[in-house]
């Protein structure tokens, strides 16, 4: 990623990268919209900027805001919820399983 | 499970100069009770949907919690593939799919559990292993309707979401490998691992091992080609399979002037080929960002390094103990085998029981192969089976008949069974009169025999057999023949 340009009001971020992100996230965004949005994420990165300015060489980087860590749970199996209670609520199922409509493939990890 | 997997074989060489550059990435399911983040079970082939909650489903507030055992078992997998474990965070990779209601899977990204490992190949080949991070399996989809059952072109599908949240460790080696058979031996060697540290079952044909394959070509000293992502390998032959037919691929695209895309590939086992399943433009842009809700997995030392103090011996290190003790080579079929049935202990037993190691090597390999790692006749017995092969009381050919008979029986007294047979070794004195009445009757063959022509043995030493009726030890009747011919 490019560093971005420093300055009296920066364009930190373009509409292009923001419809890019909005495509990813099957967001569908209107002109304001991503007028908008740009703005709003421009200012965020604003706030970034000011922090890299602080000197932070002795702060190590947080993964977490909470002072928790190694969090777990016993290998223990704990009742679920009923399938046919939860295949009630789907739009449609078959055979046991949710029926869906064909997919692209493109998100096939 | 296919033995011939892990013996060295050779694959054709790639023609004018070509080499291939080949990086495996391999999924397990890890054998634990429930899912990676909840409590349901974690269990192959049981009615769809029957093990699923609201962690699984994705359901608004549901939050993970993550599985104690799975993380033991990642670190045991790491230590058994000589990675360093370090502190690691989780990630949300976002994408849209019907068996991933959350619209991410929880994976592990710039921090994973276990770094920098390798795995040593026949012939002291070291394969480096970048990484083998935690993360989730993903549902089940069948696709209905279209011609193929494939995605293209069907009608509609039916998600199945017991496997989803199911524990997997990934681990992607470094583009180390050169040729399919350092591929196949790099499969069947982390399959053997995994079974002997209790990670995984690791069925490839019940999708708990799963091997996405990298493929690219270069000549030897350029920089790397353009890769190709192969998926739907299923099994260790195709591994070795997709390889030879995709590097032979690029090869003719190049050598005919053109380019290799950067591209997802679909190995079709049927048809012995590889097809194109997606481009990479910018599909592979996930979005990643830390899960907010898992904290960060920084197992203590003291719990490492009590986790590394239960491994138990390794398969290579077993390999090299079995080769010592029998004096056969480490690399080769019979250790291998034996090792892999998990029948090197019962050799080691009947060493201890007074037997001869390099023949119980021979037998176990042998008469044992529907066995297991606990053999139902007693390790003394065959012990004393090889005495009496090497004490020149029976033949080879007869020790193999009493094995054979104590196998099927499930056990069995040698010298018993020798006795009703009616075995019992001939002495050498009655041998050499036998030998002498060959000479004499095959006057031909002992001639050409003289004359340095090998073959003519045969018709001498079957002379001898007959005679004896098949209680000559092979071995002796050929040492006096020797001996007779540079008298």
């Amino acid at each position: 990623m490019s560093t971005p340009p420093t300055g009296s009001n920066p364009a930190r971020i373009t509409s292009e990268v923001v419809a890019k992100v909005a495509k990813l996230a099957s967001l569908q965004l209107s002109e304001a919209e991503l007028e908008l949005m740009t703005s709003q994420l421009s200012g965020m990165l604003d706030h970034f900027a000011d922090i890299d300015k602080l000197n932070l060489s002795n702060v190590a980087p947080l993964a977490q805001p909470f002072p928790l860590k190694n969090v777990f749970r016993e290998d223990v199996v704990v009742a679920g919820v009923d399938r046919d209670e939860v295949l009630a609520a789907a739009p449609a199922a078959q055979e046991g399983r949710f029926r869906v409509p064909p997919s692209s493939g493109l998100g096939e990890q | 499970m296919s033995n011939a997997s892990s013996a060295p074989q050779h694959s054709t060489a790639l023609p004018n100069g070509w080499e291939m550059v080949v990086g495996l990435e391999v999924h397990v399911e890890l054998d634990t009770k429930t899912k990676l983040f909840s409590a349901s079970p974690n269990r192959f082939g049981d009615e769809p949907n029957t093990n699923i909650d609201p962690v699984t489903l994705g359901l608004p507030g549901a939050l993970p919690v993550l599985n104690k055992h799975a993380v033991e078992l990642a670190i045991r997998l790491g230590l058994a593939l000589n990675c360093t474990v370090q502190p690691s965070t989780f990630h949300r990779k976002n994408y849209f799919y019907q068996d991933m209601p959350k619209a991410y899977q929880i994976s592990q990204y710039d921090q994973p559990i276990n770094i920098d490992g390798f795995m040593m190949l026949p012939g002291d080949v070291r394969i480096g292993i970048e990484r083998a991070h935690l993360e989730e399996d993903t549902g089940k989809s069948t696709h209905i309707g279209g011609t193929s059952g494939r995605i293209h072109g069907s009608d509609y599908s039916l998600v199945d979401f017991n496997r989803a949240g199911v524990p997997l460790v990934e681990i992607v080696s470094r583009p180390d490998i050169r040729n399919s058979d350092q591929a196949r031996q790099y499969v069947a060697e982390l399959r053997s691992i995994l079974l002997a540290v209790g990670a995984s079952d690791a069925k490839m044909e019940e999708g708990s091992m799963r091997c996405d394959v990298n493929v690219s070509v270069r000549k030897p000293g350029e920089p790397f080609g353009t890769r190709c992502e192969i998926k739907n390998v299923n099994s260790i032959r195709a591994v070795g399979k997709a390889i030879d037919y995709e590097a032979r691929r690029q090869i003719d695209v190049l050598e005919s002037g053109g380019t290799i895309r950067q591209e997802t590939r679909h190995w079709d086992d049927s048809e012995g080929r590889t097809h194109t399943l997606r481009t990479k433009e910018d599909a592979d842009d996930y979005r990643y960002f830390l899960e907010p809700d898992l904290v960060l997995l920084d197992p203590d030392q003291a719990w490492i390094e009590s986790i590394r103090a239960s491994l138990p011996m390794l398969p290579a290190a077993r390999r090299a103990q079995l080769a010592t003790l029998t004096g056969a080579n480490k690399e080769s079929e019979s250790v291998y085998v034996i090792v892999e049935r998990g029948q090197d202990e019962y050799v080691s037993a009947v060493a201890q029981a007074g037997g001869d190691a390099a023949r119980a090597l021979v037998y176990v390999q042998q008469a044992f192969a529907e066995e297991g790692s606990t053999p139902k006749v007693a390790a003394s017995d065959i012990a004393t089976l090889t005495q009496m092969e090497r004490d020149a009381k029976i033949t080879a050919t007869q020790a193999k008949t009493i094995l054979s008979e104590m196998v099927a029986n499930g056990g069995g007294d040698p010298v018993a069974i020798a006795a009703a047979k009616g075995f019992e070794a001939l002495d050498t004195s009655a041998v050499e009169a036998m030998v002498d009445a060959a000479i004499a009757q095959q006057a031909d063959a002992w001639s050409k025999f003289c004359a340095g022509e090998e073959k003519a043995m045969g018709a001498l030493v079957g002379a001898i057999m007959k005679a004896s009726q098949g209680k000559a030890d092979g071995k002796v009747v050929t040492a006096i023949l020797q001996a007779r011919r540079t008298q």
